[in-house]
């Protein structure tokens, strides 16, 4: 036990820490526990009453068990007796209790409050220090409501003392970062504002960080703070050490408080002002300067207080992007250290050139510094420095540089870390792609990612290689014949075998003039890989064996034969079991006109933004990726770069080939029964049989499966009963009578849906001249547009025949579809109408964000036609789970810890429409004693915001 | 801002926990296993900034003590290194030659350093002498209390 025991030592405490510290075990220690605790339980509800020190002696030791990471569920009301105790180390005991373990209790809240309220009005400072560090600590909602008016107040008072001041700031800005509406701006903003003039540097920093954190919610209000932050910052630049006092650190003037005044002064645009603006460009220019003297101290705080500033300096002039002299030496400057010897400083030099990277006057001098970032790659001993590499190199790659920095990932690749291989797969994919003069040079690079790190490969990029060959017809045969010479590789990864495969079934005839490639050379390749490989793998294989067919009427026999073979057509696997016999059929029944209809080419897919980059951006969150999107790409000319999307868009897409392009190729669980309808005379045949149109796995027979998830309503006359429900949800029975049930699989992509309508006929009589479409109203034409496929004209009775519909959203829209139904039931005909529940909200993509992005958003979208807001009473229990599953259903995400407010519902996503992208947040407030809910919606439409809150609404 | 402080010991031992935010005690107990495993196998001399999710983790080995400090991405590393000196500075000044053993056995008072230095995850003041002279007061105030708070505030 050590010797100190300054001020108030507890013996009793030092003791109980020395038995824990000598238990042998873990049970020992919990033995030892559980019996301090019984004597504290004893000695809180014992008959006498215990002394202020015994009640501070106990709580501590409760407040050191509960460190330890044990529960402890008494001894709060001690806690908050202690706060009333007049001595300073019993109050203070009690207030560090609370602030630890904050029991959301109400009654102790109240009680809580009471006693800091007590302090708040003692006019003791050192008891409104307690107090208000209380309130910063613990925060809740209830202790903003009751203190929030109070503490601007003390903050500006003429006569509260300096370290209150602080306090109070400080305190205020907790509020104000988890209550924001309950800190309202008042008359006493721009008195804060002038706390920057203040004479103790002390409170300066203090004001200077609540200013920063207002200032960025509303900019507006906190202009004057320019003008007051860039004096004070050229004061402390110019000033000698010494004038500081004790602000100097390390030789160093204030370094906090220049990091917090240059960090405010990035919450706007350079000074319009051009005396003020060049008050600043001064400031800067010292700060940088002062980096080339020699160090007034050899210690690393100095260099570190330094350095800091300089940092802080360099972001401001990368925020305001204006100066071009001032990038430039900033971009010097961070030249310099990416040799230094100092780790710290090589690891932010990296990180900050990321951003200098993406300015139009610095991306120049950043790629002058490439063989050091090379160089830093290949020998930092240290991985997050190798990674703040990779990402640089990523940032500042454009055309003339691509090769070189691509070759370089891809050959540090080989030796990378394990933990950041993915993400380096993910950056070589896109620069290849984004980068690419000849096409040649990507398909070579992709196939040497999946030679290099097969593993880290995922589908979105192999995904990615396959649409951009289909795509590019001047790649196809290059593309062949490189991976048919990839393929000869004794140990291929499987992800090879993919890409092979597909490319080849799509494309080996281009090659297959040449003998060493001939069709048979081509198909014994890939089957010598068949066996090797997994289910899925296999299953694409099959379909590139059925393409092949098609190509090379020569191996057809071959091929029949290993479909044929029991491996196959017994295959325990009924995927592969199913596509064996059917492509076995298929190739002895259809003609080979039919042939080449069903198993024509690929046609392009419709060009999008990379699966790849959405995946980085996801793995990275938005905020660590530089955008190689911005400005800069036109000031280096590179705008060819759009040219594969203009040439893709001309051809327009099918939609039945690929309705989710993003990321299916070929969905690989997919079955292929669709292919009867094919070849069955649609006039639309399927042209990629790969992609097989997710269907449900339901066979006619399994009416029962697909609607068990909802017991059959009683028949209904009224065809819009059902549309309500489908608004958080895609499957289910969307009508019924004694007839016909009509069941509904949706899925939806960004502004594409596709609707699987399923027609049960409920009879042991055939339906006759059964027909089905869809009519749009007026106001719907030209905003959604619905496309039937045809239906068979006769249902048997018991059976079920299915009927697609594909949707593309153009335009926001309210109005709903209407599908209409006819057929004959014994002599009689029926007719029957039902509203389609294709709504707005099913063009939803859900966006996970922070708290503060969606407050920015938040507020963003504060015009008043933005926010439509209802309240409503709720129609169904107030089940929080089910909330949270509807609004999921809906189709936002659902943001946790946004609101502060923990009962309340926060949700954010983006609805797409091809014209336009309108992102949408809102909010749910529940009220369960009165039964009510209050929807907030605010979109950057109000069309939108309208249709949105009406359809939402009605779910609660 | 700062997200939360942590002190852990060689072997992993929690010695002092700090939240600026509100936080589950599970997540809390998650965030506390991942700092320590991911703190405590970096190699020596590696730089001291770490990514994790949204956060920067600036950590530092002072004897057989690390201090680790999680901060918001657009805030400084280098001062958040010096944060944690001036609170080591702190403790030393305090205790006299400050070792673990002074923080496991007056956890308390490393909260109250703690707590004049940082408010709400913001730097509250920066001097130390100021500091210093809070806690020593509030040391001495023990003993006047009673005197003091007998008389009228004013």
């Amino acid at each position: 036990m050590p010797a100190v025991s300054k001020g108030d030592g507890m013996r009793g405490l030092a003791v109980f820490i020395s038995d824990i510290r000598n238990c042998k075990s873990k049970e020992a220690e919990i033995k030892r526990i559980n019996k301090e605790l019984a004597n504290i339980r004893s000695k809180f509800k014992g008959d006498k009453a215990l002394d202020g020190y015994s009640k501070k002696k106990y709580v501590c030791k409760l407040l050191f068990i509960f460190l330890l990471g044990h529960d402890i569920d008494f001894g709060h009301m001690e806690a908050v007796n202690l706060l009333s105790s007049n001595k300073y180390t019993e109050k203070q005991i009690g207030y560090l209790f609370i602030s630890v373990l904050v029991n959301s209790n109400s009654d102790l809240i109240r009680l809580i409050n009471n006693a800091i309220k007590n302090d708040l009005n003692s006019r003791n400072p050192t008891f409104m220090n307690l107090a208000l560090h209380c309130i910063a600590n613990v925060g809740s909602r209830e202790m903003a409501e009751a203190f929030a008016s109070e503490i601007p107040r003390i903050l500006v008072a003429g006569d509260t003392m300096d370290s209150v001041k602080q306090s109070a700031a400080l305190c205020l800005l907790r509020l104000n970062r988890t209550s924001p509406d309950l800190v309202p701006m008042g008359e006493w903003t721009a008195r804060v504002v002038h706390l920057l003039n203040d004479q103790h540097l002390g409170v300066v920093t203090a004001a200077t960080s609540l200013i920063t954190t207002l200032a960025q919610k509303s900019p507006d209000d906190f202009k004057t703070s320019i003008s007051l932050a860039v004096a004070r910052l050229s004061r402390i630049v110019t000033s000698a050490c010494i004038d500081l006092q004790d602000y100097t650190y390390y030789f160093v003037a204030a370094p906090w408080l220049s990091v917090k005044l240059l960090r405010l002064l990035q919450c706007y645009p350079p000074p319009e002002d051009a005396a003020l603006r060049s008050r600043l460009t001064e400031c800067l220019e010292t700060i940088l300067n002062k980096a080339q003297e020699p160090p007034k101290s050899k210690k690393v705080q100095h260099s570190n207080a330094k350095n800091a500033v300089l940092f802080e300096a360099i972001s401001l002039i990368i925020h305001h992007d204006s100066e071009p002299t001032l990038l430039v030496r900033a971009c010097n400057q961070l030249g310099q250290f990416l040799q230094h010897r100092e780790t710290n400083l090589r690891y932010l030099a990296l990180e900050s050139m990321c951003t200098l990277a993406s300015s139009e006057f610095s991306h120049e001098a950043v790629k002058t510094h490439i063989e050091t970032v090379i160089n830093a790659l290949k020998t930092e001993r240290d991985v997050s420095v190798r990674q703040r590499a990779v990402d640089l190199l990523y940032a500042m790659c454009d055309r003339s540089n691509a090769k070189q920095i691509v070759a370089e990932m891809l050959s540090y690749l080989e030796t990378a870390d394990y933990s950041i291989r993915e993400e380096i797969v993910l950056k070589v994919a896109i620069l290849a792609e984004k980068y690419a003069v000849d096409y040649t040079w990507y398909v070579d690079t992709i196939l040497n990612l999946i030679r290099i790190a097969g593993d880290y490969v995922s589908e979105e990029v192999w995904y990615r290689v396959i649409q951009i060959v289909i795509n590019r017809d001047d790649v196809q045969g290059y593309a062949a014949k490189t991976v048919f010479e990839a393929l000869h590789a004794p140990a291929c990864h499987e992800n090879l075998v993919k890409v092979g495969g597909y490319i080849l079934g799509e494309f080996g005839n281009l090659i297959a003039g040449d003998s060493r490639s001939s069709p048979l050379v081509q198909f014994n390749l890939l089957h010598s890989k068949f066996h090797l490989c997994s289910v899925p793998t296999r299953a694409l294989l099959l379909s590139a064996y059925i393409k092949f067919i098609n190509l090379f009427p020569e191996v057809k026999a071959t091929i029949q034969d290993v479909l044929r073979s029991d491996s196959q057509l017994r295959n325990a696997d009924v995927e592969l079991q199913q596509r064996a016999v059917e492509y076995l059929r298929l190739s002895c029944i259809a003609s080979t006109d039919i042939l080449a209809t069903v198993l024509e080419e690929m046609p392009p897919f419709p060009e999008r933004e990379s699966s790849i980059l959405a995946k980085l951006k996801k793995k990275k969150g938005p905020g660590n990726l530089p955008d190689i999107d911005d400005s800069r790409r036109n000031v280096n000319g590179n705008t060819e770069h759009h040219e594969p999307t203009e040439t893709t868009n001309k051809s327009p897409p099918s939609l039945m080939a690929d309705l989710l392009p993003t990321n299916r190729p070929r969905p690989a669980s997919s079955s292929p029964i669709m292919l009867s309808a094919g070849t069955m005379g649609s006039s639309h045949p399927f042209t990629d049989l790969l992609n097989l149109n997710s269907p449900p796995a339901a066979a006619p027979s399994l009416l029962v499966d697909v609607f068990s998830d909802l017991s059959a309503p009683a028949s209904v006359e009224v065809s819009e009963d059902n549309f309500s429900r489908f608004v958080c949800k895609n499957n289910g029975v969307l009508y019924e009578n004694q007839l016909l049930q009509i069941g509904l699989k949706s899925e939806y992509r960004q502004n594409l849906g596709r609707m699987y309508v399923f027609y049960g006929n409920k009879t042991s009589t055939q339906f006759l001249s059964f027909s089905s479409s869809v009519t749009n109203g007026d106001a719907l034409k030209g905003q959604l547009i619905v496309h039937a496929k045809s239906v068979d004209p006769v249902i048997d009775g018991g059976a079920q025949v299915q009927q697609i519909l594909n949707m593309e959203c153009v335009s926001d829209f309210t109005d709903a579809p209407v599908l209409n139904i006819q057929f004959r039931y014994g002599g009689a005909l029926q007719n029957i109408a039902v509203k389609l529940p294709v709504m707005l909200n099913k063009f939803f993509q859900p966006t996970e964000m922070t708290s503060q992005d969606f407050f920015q958003r938040w507020k963003q979208l504060g015009a008043p036609q933005q926010e439509v807001q209802k309240i409503f009473k709720s129609q169904h229990p107030m089940d929080t789970d089910v909330t949270k599953a509807k609004i999921l259903g809906f189709g936002v995400a659902l943001l946790d810890g946004v609101d502060p407010n923990p009962a309340n519902f926060v949700g954010a996503g983006v609805i797409h429409t091809k014209d336009t992208q309108v992102g949408c947040l809102l909010r749910l407030e529940p009220n369960t004693q009165a039964e009510m809910y209050r929807l907030t919606l605010r979109t950057s439409r109000d069309s939108v915001s309208q249709r949105l809150c009406d359809l939402l609404s009605e779910q609660f | 801002m700062m997200r939360f402080l942590l002190l852990f010991s060689r072997q992993g031992k929690l010695r002092l926990q700090k939240w600026f935010t509100p936080m589950s005690e599970r997540e809390k107990k998650k965030i506390i296993r991942d700092m320590t495993t991911m703190v405590l196998s970096r190699q020596p001399r590696s730089c001291n900034f770490l990514h994790w999710k949204d956060l920067k983790i600036i950590y530092k080995r002072y004897a057989s003590l690390y201090f680790c400090l999680a901060i918001e991405n657009q805030e400084n590393e280098l001062l958040a290194l010096e944060v944690i000196h001036r609170y080591v500075e702190l403790l030393d000044k305090y205790f006299g030659n400050v070792c673990e053993l002074d923080i496991i056995f007056n956890f308390e008072k490393a909260y109250f350093i703690l707590d004049e230095f940082l408010m709400g995850g913001e730097i509250q003041e920066t001097s130390k002498q100021i500091v210093n002279r809070c806690i020593e007061s509030s040391d001495m105030l023990q003993e006047t209390m009673e005197e003091y708070m007998s008389k009228p505030a004013f």
